[in-house]
């Protein structure tokens, strides 16, 4: 029986065309009307590359095959249609867990089975760059699944969002790290079972070690980078296998995860090592905030906020994480509506690390059926509060906090927000004035003169300003 | 293919995908993340060579195969199609009117 290394040209043509189709796959994602197609394509894609892997291999165990992947099929088709929208962050997390094992899993086959891979000598041994590729294929894919996991039980309010943080644990984290990587090295020269094996277990314990001191408001950044780690690991052992569709896919998955990372890192103006680093979003700086909350600020009902809205030209509508939670977005769609019938105009401004992923708030209001080109970016919205007459912040905080601008002992100094204050008036929805935001610093924007605070659950708040609207 | 040849793919790829996903646009970043998910799991290639090893080979590397197809599954299907019912979400405004 054959194997891959002088594989069939059609083959590696095949694996090409499949990597090719990932690439239109993203490539789509440029806008929203050409984003179906380009899913589309990478179903194509991903099919072209089952498909030939069955075909050029022989197959001694078909049935087996088709039961897993239909096994498969049917859990991630039912979770797919079930899941709601405001849990698309854990879903995300829990298939990034998906692929790490699988890495894993596929990195011991290859192990334990080098001949059916094409990756042993001739003498039985595994080959010296497949021992490094799969032991680094092993501990990124092991690293994967551990910290997805821990983000998967973090999102989903099974583990506390504070962040848990160890005596030591940088020593220990890089002391583990060291280890990993000098086992990696020694693999090389010595393919015994333990050191495999050792490097699989440390890798698993480094992932949830990483991922448990770093708090809730810093989850978007661990989201995106364990999808790149995700790319990484599936690169990695494209490697082992010398397949082409895997490398390219690793590689575009790994730099769009790194991406999303520095997109997200840079709009909450904090370095990747600090977030990595952990701790924030702590209880620590609650007592600064506790003792300014004896300034004044205004009340409103929601028949003001109603009255207001209805008389301005332009309202400007800022989500944020709390309208998930309450679940808001329907009926914040529905006073849009409402509004627009009053000929207001109506635009949403989204902020980048506005929810528990990158464009989360973006696939809300999509949901609650709001046009897309209602919904603005933070750069190209920011300028317009100084013509509006209404901003209406409902479950955002920190991402609208003016001491980001001018106060510089304050923790989010330097991040880029929303300008609110600027509007003529700013509405803010918000539970109750104790609460502050992930940042643990208070908002000036609570006291200013032109504020209203509207108490209350998100959703209830709305819908009484839809009812005063009528 | 030699090692050189796998590598030159590979950093071409990271280039591609470098200008690719600057491209995508801020509102499909959740989008980003299912499909780079579902496309991810090509994993399953080498899951299905580790399953597929004919008798001969270890019982243990191909029972890890299947699992890892099994996982592999849930995410192909699970992501395309989470990515599919996300993308059928986002609409233009009916009356093009304004703007």
């Amino acid at each position: 029986m054959e194997h891959t290394a002088p594989v069939n040209p059609w083959v590696a043509l095949a694996y090409l065309i499949s990597g090719a189709c990932f690439i239109l796959a993203l490539r789509g994602l440029s806008s929203p009307a050409s984003s179906q197609r380009g899913n589309r394509f990478g179903m194509i894609g991903m099919a072209l590359a089952v498909g030939t892997t069955l075909f050029v291999h022989e197959i001694a165990s078909l049935p087996e095959i088709l039961i897993a992947m239909a096994i498969g099929a049917a859990i991630g088709i039912v979770t797919a249609r079930k899941i709601a929208m405001t849990d698309m962050p854990q879903l995300v997390a829990a298939f990034h867990s998906l692929v790490g094992m699988a890495a894993v899993l596929v990195a011991c086959a290859a192990y334990l089975n080098p001949e059916a891979f094409g990756i042993a000598g001739p003498d039985g041994e595994i080959l010296t760059v497949s021992r490094i590729e799969m032991g680094l294929g092993v501990a990124i894919g092991a690293i994967t699944f551990s910290g997805s996991v821990i983000a998967f039980l973090k999102l989903n309010g099974n583990m506390g969002g504070k962040p848990i943080m160890l005596p030591g644990r940088h020593v220990i984290n890089l002391g583990v790290l060291a280890g990993i990587l000098g086992l990696i090295a020694w693999f090389t020269q010595d393919q015994s079972p333990w050191i495999f094996w050792t490097v699989t277990g440390l890798s698993f314990a480094i992932g949830f070690l990483l991922i448990i001191p770093i708090g809730g408001a810093d989850m978007p950044v661990v989201v995106s980078m364990l999808n790149s780690y995700s790319g990484w690991a599936a690169a990695a052992m494209g490697f082992t296998l010398h397949n082409t569709a895997m490398i390219i896919t690793g590689a575009l998955v790994g730099s769009s995860g790194a991406i999303l990372s520095y997109i997200m890192c840079r709009a909450m103006n904090r370095s990747f090592i600090s977030v990595i680093a952990g701790g924030f979003g702590g209880d620590t700086a609650g007592g600064a905030a506790a003792a300014a909350t004896d300034r004044p600020w205004k009340r409103g009902s929601a028949e003001d906020a109603a009255f207001l809205m209805q008389q301005a030209e332009q309202v400007i509508i800022v989500p944020g994480y709390g309208m998930a939670v309450a679940q808001a977005q329907h009926v914040l769609r529905e006073m849009g509506d409402k509004l627009k019938e009053h000929g207001v105009r109506v635009k949403y401004a989204i902020h980048p690390v506005a929810g528990r992923m990158p464009g989360h708030m973006n696939v809300l209001l999509a949901e609650a059926n709001v046009p897309y080109d209602e919904v603005f970016e933070l750069e190209d919205i920011n300028s317009e509060f100084a013509q509006t007459d209404v901003a209406f912040v409902i479950g955002a905080n920190d991402v609208t906090n003016p001491a980001a601008k001018t106060d510089k002992s304050s923790p989010i100094y330097g991040m880029p927000v929303l300008d609110v204050e600027k509007a003529k008036t700013v509405l803010f929805v918000k539970r109750s004035m104790g609460g502050v935001g992930y940042a643990g610093v208070d908002n000036d924007v609570f006291y200013m003169d032109n504020t209203m605070m509207l108490l209350a659950d998100a959703k209830k708040m709305v819908e009484e300003i839809v009812k005063s609207l009528d | 293919m030699d090692f050189v040849a796998i590598l030159s793919i590979f950093v071409m790829a990271c280039f591609v995908g470098y200008y690719v996903v600057w491209s995508v646009t801020p509102a499909l970043h959740t989008p980003l993340m299912a499909v780079t998910n579902a496309i991810s799991s090509v994993i399953i290639v080498g899951a299905l060579i580790a399953s597929s090893a004919a008798a001969g080979g270890s019982a243990s590397s191909k029972w890890l195969g299947l699992v890892a197809v099994t996982l592999a599954s849930v995410n192909i299907f699970g992501g395309f199609a989470v990515t599919a019912r996300m993308l059928a979400m986002y609409k233009k405004k009916e009356r093009p009117a304004a703007k």
